[in-house]
């Protein structure tokens, strides 16, 4: 399949950003906005991504961009989305772009509101797992086992990582996928399905490596986020209505050679790897015994 | 058309007479018979407007933000906690330079919890950057929800409309509802400066590195200096079409009176009938309500105040620690002009009715004392509950 194939010709994201060398989360927005298109509208809260486009007066994206309060994007997509459908611009799509932060913790209950009401957006949630553009802090989206600034060094973090996607997929929204910056003819293919499905919100769990904030040199932030899905750590999968749900990854390597590329897992004894692997098993015989209905 | 509407009414119907597109609130007690309306009215369609129902004041706020930048008239309502919690989005609407209006019904804060009238609220948000205007009737509330769109548009800052709990809010009152095409006439469609377009793409409300923000803040400054001018036009067209207006203060036997009570809202019936007492006892007594509060109307208080002996400022509201807002802002809005000594008051806290007794010790206070009191006089409490 050749790149025009798959993606719209036009680039919309410009160099000259502002991301860390390596950034995952610069990555995830170019391949989202190349299967979107130009006519999209991006919401984006406080998280880096607020500060990657550039400072007033420029910005590296050729779309429009609303910034917003934190905890505000769910609100603010359904407050634009109704001015656009009062002004007939239907045929708009509009995407909330929030980090883990902005979505697990501070703006879960404007997220799960806009889920309820169903109302017609994108949100694509760009996990980079900690709260990044403060400086690595952890959020309920850390997983159990990281430090981070909040907890810092042996006082790693001691509890499991919230679902998410579990969480949306309550809310019985139509669309809720999960995605990954090193697979992107199954991000491209789930965005452009989330476009296509105008009745609810549409929700996208996108991993984004963090150089800065995981411990590992910026060219590998590809291979360590494929390593997330072939170690099951974060596997692919979608669900329909809140209850159809496919698998779309596969792999059984190790969750050892993925965890000991990074170092803010590098206090964990191989009896805490074995305790994540076992976590990682569980997680995985549950997803393929909800795939199988 | 005179019908006879409860305030909360008046304020509904001037949102569907201004065409308002998207309306997002959240229900609190006082406020809710305001958003029930509009829910009414958006439903049977005699408004083409959707109605959000979000989960909080803040997402309220922050909902009619995405709509405001989405190039739509906007409105929304809330109260105490509600205004309290939508703080920080009161911040972005005004820095975002959005022209969405909002009512907000004066109540009290908690704890302990009291649903009554109050300003504390309101006036704890005074530096976000929104206009405020503090109604006293029912038509008021009407005529300054229209005129409010005008004024938020013509200088991109949201605009507060406010009444008082209950008072005015649950009040029903004589008010002259206006014809669509004459509304129509005054307010047309609203033609957003700036917009989400897919045909222009542009970042809003992005980040303002030092070399800009302290210039975006010179410009909200400088809107709001534009105001009592812009209100003055406004007002002047609105009274030629329906025959009313208020102006940003309002002044009631001012003119020769040496003993003059500044007060807001509701409180200024009452002592509107205490001055008319007063002056026929043979005391030169005057009022004068102020309406707009932000920005504060420097220019008109010197010019009314400016042949008073004493000012005496009755306040529903405090800053603890300071005293009684309206008081603060008159003696800082003095400074340099008229030396007029500030008596400070502060009563009706809460809800406790400001009778024509309070406002009568007011006055009397205000000439028996040679000089104010450094702090507030609160009147009307009860010292045995605060042994």
């Amino acid at each position: 399949m050749s790149k025009s194939e798959l993606f719209e010709e036009r680039e919309l994201m410009n160099t000259g950003h502002v991301g860390c060398p390596g950034c995952g989360a610069t990555i995830a927005m170019k391949l989202a906005l190349r299967a979107l298109g130009d006519k999209t509208m991006v919401v984006i809260p406080a998280c880096c991504w607020a500060i990657i486009a550039g400072n007033y007066p420029q910005s590296a994206l050729k779309v429009p961009v609303l910034n917003t309060a934190f905890a505000t994007t769910g609100a603010v997509c359904s407050g634009l989305r109704a001015a656009l459908d009062l002004r007939g611009e239907k045929d708009t799509t509009i995407i909330g772009w929030a980090g883990d932060g902005g979505t697990f913790d501070i703006g879960f209950q404007a997220l799960s509101a806009a889920a309820e009401r169903g109302d017609d957006f994108i949100y694509i949630c760009y996990d980079n797992e900690a709260y990044m553009n403060t400086g690595v802090q952890r959020s309920s989206s850390t997983p159990w086992g990281a430090s981070t600034m909040t907890t810092p060094g042996a006082s790693w973090k001691r509890t499991q990582k919230k679902n998410i996607v579990e969480i949306m997929a309550a809310h019985r929204i139509p669309y809720t996928a999960t995605a990954n910056i090193a697979f992107p003819e199954d991000l491209e293919r789930k965005l452009r399905k989330a476009r296509s499905i105008r009745s609810g919100l549409r929700f996208i769990h996108l991993f984004a490596s963090c150089p800065t904030g995981w411990g590992f040199a910026p060219a590998d932030a590809i291979k360590i986020s494929r390593m997330a899905v072939l170690s099951r750590a974060f596997p692919l999968y979608e669900v329909e209505e809140g209850e159809r749900y496919t698998i779309n990854s596969g792999g059984d390597a190790p969750v050892y050679d993925y965890l000991r590329m990074q170092n803010r897992f590098r206090r964990l004894s191989d009896g805490d790897i074995a305790m994540i692997q076992e976590h990682v098993n569980r997680e995985w015989e549950r997803l393929n015994r909800k795939a199988r209905g | 058309m005179k019908t006879i509407l409860e305030g909360s009414q008046a304020c509904a119907e001037a949102v569907r007479l201004a065409r308002v597109q998207v309306v997002s609130a959240y229900p609190i007690t006082p406020q809710t018979h305001i958003v029930e309306e509009l829910a009414k009215f958006c439903s049977d369609g005699s408004l083409n407007g959707r109605f959000l129902c979000v989960e909080s004041e803040h997402s309220a706020m922050a909902a009619v933000i995405g709509a405001a930048a989405g190039g739509v008239r906007t409105f929304t309502a809330s109260s105490s906690q509600g205004l309290a919690l939508m703080h920080e989005m009161l911040h972005w609407a005004a820095g975002g330079r959005l022209p969405i209006v909002m009512a907000e019904v004066n109540r009290a804060l908690g704890p302990g919890w009291n649903l009554w009238a109050d300003q504390t609220d309101s006036l704890a948000q005074r530096d976000t950057g929104w206009i405020q205007l503090y109604c006293a009737d029912g038509q008021e509330v009407l005529d300054t929800t229209l005129q409010a769109y005008r004024l938020a548009e013509a200088v991109n800052l949201p605009v507060m409309v406010i009444l008082d709990a209950f008072f005015l809010s649950h009040t029903w009152e004589p008010v002259d509802l206006p014809a669509q095409e004459e509304v129509d006439q005054f307010l047309p469609p609203y033609a957003p400066r700036f917009r989400m377009d897919t045909d222009h793409p542009q970042s809003l409300h992005g980040v303002a590195p030092i070399g800009v923000y302290m210039e975006m803040r010179r410009s909200m400054q400088l809107a709001m200096e534009a105001v009592p001018e812009l209100l003055e036009r406004i007002e002047e067209e609105f009274f030629a079409r329906f025959g009313r207006r208020y102006g940003p203060v309002e002044p009631y036997l001012c003119d020769d009176a040496d003993v003059i009570l500044v007060t807001s809202g509701t409180a200024a019936g009452t002592a509107r009938v205490v001055v008319d007492q007063l002056r026929a006892e043979g005391q030169k007594a005057g009022l004068l309500r102020i309406r707009m509060f932000r920005p504060f109307p420097v220019r008109s208080v010197h010019e009314v105040l400016k042949s008073a002996l004493k000012v005496a400022v009755l306040d529903r509201n405090c800053s603890f620690g300071a005293g009684g807002i309206f008081a603060s802002e008159l003696r800082s809005a003095l400074q340099g002009g008229n030396p007029v000594p500030v008596y400070s008051y502060i009563a009706g806290l809460g809800g406790r009715d400001i009778t024509v007794e309070t406002i009568r010790d007011c006055f009397a206070l205000t000439r028996g004392t040679d000089r104010p009191a450094i702090e507030s006089v609160w009147l009307g409490v009860k010292e045995e509950l605060l042994k």
